[in-house]
């Protein structure tokens, strides 16, 4: 019997890409499928020095478009199974990301965003939030938490699997470069001594028994003659993912009850968002922030409850309007203004956004 | 009382007669694999995965595990599951297309890392199910959709040689071969020593099957198997070019 990788809790300072090796082990996934990019390498770096000691597996593949259907088949075959990618990576790992929405396969990829378009820069961006949440062919039938510190990369890597495997969708967890280099101090612990209990898997294909004598054949496609028989299964699909959402959107809000300006962010950029809020109440302005942790299925009945009485909405984001867009659509119906502050590609500090409010008087 | 034609056990009965065009060489290919998980005893451990074109047909071919990938996808899902279930033995099939064309690169590399897994590839000179396009096997001169006039080989290329090319980057232990559905004694021999090479685990296993598309060729009984025998025969040279064990070249 091999040792838990993480016994108790215990603090450590570590970089972001660490933290997701570390969760996966602790989460009990079985084999990482990977493709070098940047910034998420250290993921795989981790998981090749921690995974023999603790009986796991690891293949490097010749590219995304590989790395993201190996998971497939590790996921069918019933193991817990994950990969990591960022930008033009992300890119590639879409066409396997719509089989696994229109096969119902419980994939995990940790997503480190990085600039774009392109090749971009390798550093740090919110420009993946379209592709993470609709990429390919698709509906955009997947689960999308948004981390912002590296506690949240610990705990969301594993919650990752378990809503993959309980709901069969595939699920992202979405951190950014920032995240994934620099170090930040969080506790890691065992789920199940935390009383987190990790959703059994199971095998999809490569069932016991004689397929046909003993048990019917798993035949699992994704092709349709008709145009009728596809709406039965996209519909079904559709339905499965929207009865599951009340369950699964998550988000967080802080002073939203009297505010008149709500800052609404994601991601990395939620801790400027807090830190700009906290200024600003500090200069007597009545002004709260609303964070989407899901942002898909994305948390709109939460929403719209905390920005019922307030005047106006800013939307702030290290992308030209990926979150916008959402909310404008989320929100449909809205009449308040909103205005965005973006930053494609950029950080975005506390006191921009302090600025950025207090120039509009 | 017609004699019922005899079926592989591990075929699915429900799923025939199978969808395949009159003619076309998919049947006779799926058989000689069939016939071949029968006798080596493994259908109960047999994950097969199926391309996309007309290959997607064989989805529920076979009372075996079954995946139905992208055009391309199957040599990696089937890499996947192989990885994670070493016990299991792993069938990737697809057409020329797809392990030439959209998804060289995964075969290219899954045949240098010695994948422990058995493509078996249909050579049938075009994309049928798209309704005969060029393929990378399509033969020099040759008329296709997208090649109306015949195939300019200095516009193109020459076909594929698929097999010679796995059997360059495989290293010894793996076994590569092609046959032709105009010998499926042969053929079956062959996709049963790539079976076997897989359950041996000494390397990953290759079988092109050099195939028949009347549909799209637009030929009748005779010219059909005349372009499998005598056409395709000139560029596709039938043998096993790699045994796990053997010299070789032989």
């Amino acid at each position: 019997m091999v040792d838990k990788p993480i016994k108790g809790e215990k603090r450590y300072f570590v970089t972001g890409n660490e933290v997701v090796a570390w969760a996966a082990l602790a989460a009990g996934a079985e084999i990482m499928y990977g493709y070098p990019i940047t910034p998420q390498n250290e993921v795989m770096h981790y998981w090749t020095r921690l995974a023999p000691k603790y009986n796991r597996k690891f293949l490097q593949t010749e590219d995304e478009i590989s790395a993201g259907f190996a998971t497939c088949g590790g996921v069918l075959s019933g193991a817990r199974a994950f990969t990591a990618t960022a930008g033009p990576g992300n890119t590639l790992m879409q066409e396997s990301m719509s089989m696994a929405e229109m096969m119902k396969i419980p994939t995990v990829v940790v997503v480190q965003q990085r600039g774009g378009p392109s090749t971009a820069t390798v550093i740090y961006s919110q420009q993946e939030v379209t592709m993470t949440c609709f990429g390919a062919n698709g509906e955009g039938l997947r689960v999308v938490y948004s981390t912002g510190s590296h506690q949240e990369l610990y705990d969301y890597t594993i919650k990752a699997f378990n809503t993959a495997w309980k709901y069969r969708i595939p699920t992202f967890v979405l951190g950014d470069g920032y995240q994934a280099k620099m170090r930040e101090s969080l506790v890691m612990y065992d789920p199940e001594e935390r009383g987190i209990k990790m959703v059994p898997t199971e095998k999809i294909v490569g069932k016991e028994g004689m397929p046909g004598v003993e048990r019917e054949p798993s035949h699992l496609r994704n092709t349709y003659n008709t145009e009728d028989e596809l709406y039965d299964v996209v519909e079904k699909l559709v339905r499965d993912f929207w009865q599951a959402a009340p369950e699964i959107v998550e988000h967080q809000e802080f002073d939203c009850q009297d505010a008149e300006i709500i800052v609404v962010a994601h991601g990395v950029v939620t801790r400027a968002a807090q830190a700009a809020v906290k200024e600003l109440r500090a200069q007597g302005k009545k002004i709260g922030h609303f964070r989407p942790v899901t942002l898909r299925p994305f948390p709109r009945e939460a929403m719209k409850k905390a920005i019922a009485n307030a005047k106006e909405l800013i939307v702030v984001e290290s992308a030209e309007g990926q979150l916008d867009k959402i909310v404008k659509a989320e929100i449909y119906g809205c009449s308040k203004p909103i205005t965005g502050y973006f930053k494609p590609g950029v950080g975005i500090t506390a006191e921009e956004i302090v600025e950025f409010i207090n120039k509009r008087g | 009382m017609a004699l019922a034609p005899n079926m592989p056990k591990s075929w699915r009965a429900e799923t025939k007669p199978h969808k395949f065009c009159p003619g076309c060489g998919h049947g006779l290919v799926l058989k000689a694999l069939g016939e071949c998980i029968d006798e080596l005893g493994i259908q109960d451990r047999v994950v097969f995965g199926c391309d996309i074109g007309c290959s997607l047909l064989s989805w529920d071919f076979f009372n075996t595990d079954s995946i139905q990938t992208h055009h391309g996808r199957t040599t990696p899902v089937l890499t996947g599951v192989k990885r994670a279930r070493p016990d299991r033995i792993c069938i990737a099939y697809m057409g020329d297309g797809g392990g030439y064309a959209i998804g060289s690169q995964h075969l290219v590399n899954a045949a240098s890392r010695n994948e422990k897994i058995t493509t078996i590839l249909v050579n049938n000179c075009n994309y049928g199910m798209t309704g005969g396009q060029m393929a990378p096997t399509s033969l020099p001169g040759m008329k296709t959709e997208t090649t109306p006039y015949g195939r300019d080989v200095e516009l193109t290329g020459n076909p594929t040689q698929g097999p010679e090319m796995v059997a360059a980057i495989t290293p010894e232990g793996a076994y590569v071969a092609r046959g032709t559905i105009a010998n499926l004694r042969q053929l079956r021999k062959m996709i049963k020593k790539a079976l076997e090479t897989q359950i041996n685990g000494t390397g990953f296993s290759f079988v092109e099957a050099l195939s028949a598309c009347p549909t799209n060729w637009r030929t009748n009984a005779k010219d059909t198997l005349h372009f499998v025998e005598k056409e395709m025969t000139k560029y596709f040279k039938v043998g096993e070019l790699k045994v796990p064990g053997e010299k070789e070249g032989k």
